[in-house]
């Protein structure tokens, strides 16, 4: 009776660890895909741009920092930065609102032309830039007339920037804002708060994470715009020149430590972006998450 | 359970419960209409019950109470005093949303403070007494505890109440819910029904709630309105609806 109970041996261990994963193989092939990819397009970039710029040593790069139009390329770049950024942050909020909360005529097409920028060539925009405001425009000859020049001068910079930057902060915070939806400001309404009140204690803390990360990622994108920039700003040489430019125009003239040193310093700036990010990340990682459970 | 004088927990200075009344109002959203012209009077002190299917209305009429809708058309009077045109903030009406609405990033303790910190300064109490009320409230709700946690560590009967709490820091002047029980099971639903009444009897507000249960609205409500396709059936008693149903769709209704 007994033999008839016993079962035929289990079958050899399945190569891998549960039923609904893949074999380990191919979980191998994967990550080594992934690695070359990393290797390849990200890390061996970084690294040739760093040992590039310091191949003549510390005293050179620094040397090449320190020259006026170093300076003055790094400072236009980090006022554009730091007007543009945020003024896209409370465009972007506001567009983000509009979308997310109100129902009216017209929002998909507001959504399309959020998105324009992104594909729009930014070459084009500047373009535009220069035939609305440059010397020979409509609105420009007006304003070059009451002394406010736009084009070939920062106004003309930050206003190319802000163009190109504007969809970051907006396309974080509307699929946020729709999640949410509308039911916690109706209940602040209920009880009593006024509107900017909401917007504060309500709103904002609960899109604070995607408005960070729209935020970090417009400001990485505003250091580094060129095309735009490069056709509205005239590239004037310690006046109009940002960093981004600045670097071409050094590689051009075949001054290539300069060129690399320039480049890892803007390369470090979205380092540092990202470090911010990670940082904040694990800073709040309690809050993220008691904010994300339902 | 309750160790304090409950009549003191909703207002230090305690008014008459509001009446009601629901002069022709109607509501449509663009080319839909949402409600018919309809009239209800709801005496001051009542267990109101908006009884209907999805797409009824009932939930629409509760919104326009609470001034998160304004009707197309029709008044709103409370206590005789027309306000259909007052906004949200002063109707002071506590809401308890189908979900709750409870804010995500704050504990307990400052979802119930929210109100009472939301006043302008002058009328704001002092922290202390913030502490005092929400400590209360939390108390009414047989929750003392739960001050520091966060909605998302609570349990769907737990928030519901913490929405109650919430809704009545504001000392308002009618409490207005919509399907409070709707996100809950079966047993805690029960539970809760309970301890609705006996919130309502506590503080003596005028309470509209808005429910698809029959059941629920039955045992619960003194009277009950039913609504089917934005227009009101039936207004009654449990027992006068159960005993003289108007409509078809009443008896229908009523009777599964």
């Amino acid at each position: 009776m007994a033999d008839a109970l016993v079962l035929p041996a289990p079958p050899a261990a399945p190569a891998s660890a549960s039923p609904v994963s893949e074999p380990a193989w191919m979980r191998c092939t994967l990550i080594a895909v992934v690695l070359a990819m990393l290797v390849i397009f990200l890390f061996a970039p970084l690294v040739a741009v760093f040992t590039e710029a310091l191949r003549e040593g510390w005293r050179a790069a620094a040397a090449t920092l320190a020259s006026p139009d170093a300076v003055s390329a790094i400072r236009l770049t980090l006022i554009t930065a730091a007007i543009a950024v945020p003024l896209n942050a409370v465009f972007g909020i506001a567009s983000a609102w509009a979308i997310a909360k109100f129902d009216f005529r017209g929002k998909a097409f507001l959504i399309t032309l959020i998105d324009l920028p992104f594909s729009v060539s930014p070459v084009v925009a500047g373009l535009c830039f220069v035939l609305l405001f440059g010397s020979q425009g409509l609105v420009g000859s007006w304003l070059i007339a009451h002394g406010v020049s736009i084009v070939f001068a920062m106004p003309g910079i930050i206003l190319a920037t802000m163009f190109v930057t504007f969809p970051f902060v907006a396309r974080e915070l509307v699929p946020v804002m729709i999640e949410q939806g509308r039911a916690e400001e109706e209940a602040a309404l209920t009880l009593g708060a006024s509107g900017w009140r909401i917007f504060r204690t309500v709103t904002l803390p609960n899109i604070r994470w995607a408005l960070l990360y729209g935020v970090l990622l417009c400001n990485a994108r505003a250091m580094g715009e060129f095309g735009a920039v490069a056709v509205v700003s005239g590239k004037i040489r310690g006046e109009t020149t940002t960093m981004p430019l600045m670097i071409e125009m050094l590689y051009n003239e075949y001054l290539t430590v300069a060129a690399f040193t320039m480049a890892a310093l803007l390369a470090a700036l979205g380092l540092v972006t990202l470090t911010l990010k990670s940082f904040m990340e694990w800073r709040y990682a309690d809050l993220l998450a008691a904010s994300h459970r339902r | 359970m309750l160790t304090f004088s409950p009549r003191a927990i909703v207002a230090d200075a305690r008014p008459a419960p509001v009446g009601i009344e629901i002069e022709e109002i109607a509501k449509s959203f663009g080319a839909t209409t949402a409600l018919q012209p309809v009239s209800l009077s709801i005496p001051s002190g009542a267990l109101v019950a908006l009884l209907g299917p999805s797409g009824s209305g009932k939930t629409t009429l509760l919104r326009i109470l609470g001034g998160l809708e304004y009707p197309t058309s029709g008044r709103v009077r409370f206590d005789g005093v027309d306000a259909t045109g007052l906004s949200v903030q002063e109707r002071r009406a506590g809401f308890v949303f189908q979900h709750y609405a409870l804010f995500r990033h704050m504990t307990v303790f400052e979802n119930i403070a929210y109100g009472l910190r939301a006043r302008p300064r002058r009328t704001r109490p002092p922290e202390a007494e913030i502490a005092r009320r929400v400590a209360k409230l939390l108390q009414l709700i047989q929750l003392p505890e739960i001050g520091s946690r966060y909605p998302a560590q609570l349990s769907g009967g737990q928030r519901q109440r913490v929405a109650l709490a919430r809704a009545l820091a504001i000392e308002p002047r009618m409490l207005l819910l919509d399907e409070p029980f709707g996100a809950l099971d079966a047993r805690v639903r029960r539970e809760l029904r309970g301890g609705l009444r006996e919130i309502h009897d506590q503080t003596g507000l005028t309470t509209i709630f808005v429910t698809h249960d029959q059941e629920e609205a039955m045992e619960l409500a003194d009277l009950v309105v039913v609504m089917s396709m934005g227009r009101i059936e039936q207004i009654g008693t449990p027992a006068d609806i159960r005993a003289r149903p108007a409509t078809p769709f009443v008896r229908d209704f009523v009777m599964t």
